[in-house]
């Protein structure tokens, strides 16, 4: 009996997307030093497994603990060197480059600090920004452009998020307003329709006016500029299969580097791909995690090419709710676990370089002896991001954007 | 008819029902409760689908036509090869320029591909069927507070059609129809001891370190449904349950599987209780010792699943959010757990207690409605009773909400917040309805007839103002009136 390799369809992968872009002028401090910072933050949902993605092959425990199932440097394929100790999934041959030249690093043994292991309560801590799940409606990224936007740096007509997808994602919520874009593929309603049901919506539901005129000055901008349809085949219910994933990754990343390039366009954005949850035969060398980051990949050099001059000012952050177990389980994949990596990427990073506090894989060393223990907070990783790439100020981070943060510390020195 | 009364009737059909169509309000009358309880003791099964495949056979007839396509595919291939080797020798030796291995290989791959895609897959057209059934339940019932409930409750025992296509209709019509009415625990008897469940949530091979299997095949335990069913599907999460608690359960429904379609034509498919896979001797789950021998155990452990406290307040709470407000008064809330406590989780009687409770009937409307609740809605307005399941798969696909596929096991969202910003999106696809009825449906009597003028002056100013009947309909569909309930 097989199982199915359960990849997402291009539907789900657009359910759980979504982008959020601040309005041009809003990283006003750092134009101010002849910048002009681009920050998209990428969440991998359903949990990424860490290991499976970075092999700490110097690790004399590594081999016994994943035993035929551990990346190897002369594995099939080989994985691929970063340092001595650790190696990239062979999947990623583009992020192996741009580490080689300075334009990626990777943070290693990370986590939020959620510590309990539901998807949903995990990323709610991940995307809330908060400590603890279900405290808050809105994300970290909405609130950090909130706050520059009351210190007065943000161009007057206020910042404008957008999301991709038709379910919007936490980390995009907040009161900065927010957009979407979702692929055509109907014709949509005529400008006096559209018109009409807005004077409609002013008189009997103001939130509904909101949303709509949001959605109706995206239009006036001209939509993505020239991006081909993701959904432009029929969307329905095709087997899901990895071909498609992969161009879903490239054309939404893709699609929303395009925006953070164009002049007078956004500067912050996010959005999501789903399929992280590899319980059953997760194939970190040959099978779905492999074909998930060989998408991820793909979208990364999506995101390069689209860029274009822009490249040099950007930074992709990709983040995940927590890790997987540190062991195979019982089904040849990896359970719901603690540590994990983060991917940073893009022409702005002082990159090259694994960072990590390594834990060791002992079980002694293992959180509960099951999970890569965390020794990096990952709100240190996205504070010295927010802070060091945008400029948004170390007191907000603490208190706005990542309450009850106040003792981590943002990290030096990732921007170049 | 009061004024009132009618109102009531309307707020009673959004808010419970399916949404008014032509009849309906006349239908609900004056008691509005009184409606809404009588339809629960109509039949919730499904005549229509006494053709349809059970869940089994539908998996049993995609199992084969992939074997099939498995077999097609090597045949072509190797047909292929045999072309190419032949073709070699023949060509004189000058001109030869022999066909690199990726040619070949390329050659035979595609072959095999053509060979596959012959074979048709018999999955999509039954999901169709099945998606065409439920649809038009919804649009045949005279109110549709029975059908939401059906439809919650799949939404709260979700698995993906992405996963298991064959059998994600007849499971809902096994496992939740059946039961949606009856006892919780019988539900969630019926839905975790469910093949697609099984599947979905990934316990098939699932196997104790202890077990015979285990041990011969050096393989363990999966933890996804065990943590699944106590974090969404009974308890809720952060209720007290431990990592231990998980795995302990984890052991407990090894074993929980079903008969590999392959090996027997008769049965495959169906679910059983595999004992060489389950971890021997007993566990301890929620401070409790199971002692039992075989599936009894997980049997035993979801039945105090389904009385635990936190079990009641955890499904009254996803209730009355789903079906009264984002934020539901506490009050709500203590009254549907209480019933669900009183009558050993009876769901008909808890359905009683929440539409027999003065919360559950203020306003203002504010609750969006999901994509699905809203197309059903204005399907009904136009009183179309049959509907292109191809169409409407899409359609719902397109809103974010695609039949049975929900992204996670924690089914779709139920907040404003999750779908608020896809109302463009509905702006297009009501757009596109329009269109395609502007020539039958009279948006008029819409307003007047279907909703017996229950409808904001707004609402009927602007359509009246509209420059075609297909923008007035589309103003009409986007109004609050219809998104919000």
């Amino acid at each position: 009996m097989g199982f199915d390799n359960h990849l997402p369809t291009r539907r789900e992968l657009l359910v759980g997307s979504g982008a959020l872009f601040a309005w041009s002028q809003m990283p006003r401090l750092a134009r101010a030093e002849g910048r002009d910072p681009r920050l998209l933050v990428v969440v991998l949902r359903g949990a990424l497994d860490g290991l499976g993605a970075v092999a700490p092959v110097g690790d004399p425990d590594w081999i016994s603990l994943r035993g035929d199932r551990a990346l190897v440097l002369d594995g099939k394929p080989p994985a691929l060197p970063l340092d001595a100790f650790f190696a990239l999934n062979p999947a990623m041959p583009n992020l192996h480059r741009l580490y080689k030249t300075g334009k990626a690093a990777i943070v290693h043994a990370t986590a939020t600090p959620y510590r309990e292991r539901s998807h949903f309560d995990g990323q709610d801590v991940l995307e809330s920004g908060f400590t603890r799940p279900g405290r808050t409606g809105s994300g970290w990224l909405n609130r950090a452009l909130v706050a520059l936007e009351s210190g007065g740096r943000v161009d007057p007509r206020g910042s404008r998020a957008l999301g991709i997808g038709s379910v919007t994602p936490l980390v995009v919520r907040g009161s900065a307003p927010v957009m979407t874009w979702v692929p055509q593929k109907l014709l949509p309603a005529s400008e006096d329709t559209q018109s009409r049901l807005l004077d409609l919506y002013r008189h009997t539901d103001p939130k509904l006016a909101t949303v709509l005129q949001a959605r109706m000055k995206l239009a006036s901008l001209g939509g993505a500029p020239g991006s081909g349809d993701p959904m432009s085949d029929d969307p329905t219910l095709m087997p899901p299969g990895i071909g498609r994933v992969r161009a879903y990754f490239a054309e939404a990343a893709g699609t929303a580097a395009r925006y953070l390039a164009k002049a007078d366009g956004p500067r912050v954005g996010a959005m999501g791909f789903v399929g992280w949850d590899t319980h059953i035969a997760e194939g970190a060398a040959s099978g779905q995690l492999y074909n998930l980051l060989g998408a991820l990949d793909g979208a990364f050099a999506a995101i390069e090419t689209n860029m274009g001059e822009a490249w040099r000012e950007t930074v992709v952050a990709v983040v995940t709710e927590f890790g997987r177990t540190a062991r195979i389980n019982g089904t040849q994949g990896t359970d719901h676990g603690t540590g994990t990596v983060a991917f940073l990427v893009g022409g702005a990073l002082a990159g090259g370089r694994v960072i990590a506090d390594w834990p060791g894989l002992k079980p002694a060393q293992l959180f509960e002896d099951r999970d890569l223990k965390p020794t990096t907070d990952l709100r240190a990783v996205l504070k010295g991001l927010l802070r060091d790439h945008l400029r948004v100020e170390e007191k907000v981070l603490a208190e706005a954007v990542f309450p009850g943060s106040a003792d981590v510390k943002a990290m030096d020195g990732l921007v170049g | 008819m009061s004024n009132s009364a009618k109102a009531e009737a309307v707020l009673a059909l959004h808010r419970f029902g399916m949404g008014p169509r032509p009849g309906s309000i006349a239908a609900v009358g004056s008691d509005p409760r009184g409606a809404l309880i009588a339809e629960l003791d109509r039949p919730l099964a499904l005549a229509a689908a006494d053709g349809l495949p059970n869940s089994a056979k539908a998996y049993r007839t995609v199992a084969d036509a992939n074997a099939r396509r498995a077999a097609r595919a090597k045949q072509a291939q190797q047909q292929a090869r045999k072309q190419q080797t032949a073709a070699t020798p023949a060509m004189s030796e000058d001109q030869i320029q022999a066909p690199t291995q990726n040619q070949e290989k390329d050659a035979a791959e595609k072959a095999a591909k053509q060979a596959a895609d012959a074979v048709p897959d018999p999955g999509r057209p039954i999901y169709l069927q099945e998606a065409k059934l439920r649809m038009e339940a919804a649009l045949a019932a005279e109110i549709g507070f029975a059908e939401r409930l059906v439809w919650f409750w799949s939404n709260h025992f979700c698995i993906s059609a992405n996963k298991i296509q064959s059998m994600s209709g007849a499971y809902e019509r096994e496992a939740v129809r059946a039961h949606a009415l009856g006892r919780f625990v019988d539900l969630l008897l019926a839905a975790e001891g469910h093949p697609a469940m099984l599947f979905y949530l990934d316990n098939l091979n699932s196997m104790g370190a202890n077990s015979i299997a285990g041990i011969n095949r050096s393989a363990g335990l999966n933890e996804n449904i065990a943590r699944e069913i106590m974090e969404l599907h009974t308890l809720g999460v952060r209720t007290g349950y431990t990592q231990d608690d998980v795995i302990s359960f984890a052991n407990v429904l090894t074993g929980w599987t079903l008969v590999p379609p392959g090996a027997d034509p008769q049965h495959g498919g169906e679910f059983v209780f595999n004992p060489r896979l389950h971890e021997p001797g007993g566990q301890t789950v929620l401070g409790k010792r199971y002692e039992q021998e075989d599936d009894e155990q997980g049997r035993a452990v979801l039945r105090d699943l389904a009385a635990h406290p936190a079990t009641a307040t955890h499904v009254a709470t996803k209730l009355a959010r789903h079906f009264v407000a984002d934020e539901p008064p506490p009050i709500l809330i203590e009254q549907i757990a209480k019933r669900f406590r009183d009558t050993e989780g009876d769901l008909k009687q808890v359905a009683v207690a929440m539409v027999s409770s003065d919360e559950a009937w203020r306003g203002p409307p504010t609750k969006l409605k999901r994509p699905t609740e809203w197309g059903i809605g204005m399907i009904r307005a136009t009183g179309i009773t049959v509907i292109d399941p191809g169409r409407y798969a899409a359609g719902l696909e397109l809103l974010g909400e695609a039949l049975w596929r929900p992204s996670a096991p924690k089914g779709y969202p139920d907040d404003e917040a999750s779908w608020i910003d896809g109302i463009g999106r509905r702006l297009d696809v009501a757009n596109n309805f329009a269109e395609r009825i502007s020539g039958t449906v009279d948006p008029q009597v819409i307003i007047e007839d279907v909703f017996a003028s229950e409808i904001a002056p707004e609402v009927k100013q602007a359509v009246g103002r509209a420059e075609t009947r297909q923008q007035a309909l589309a103003l009409l569909f986007m109004s609050s009136d219809f998104q919000r309930r």
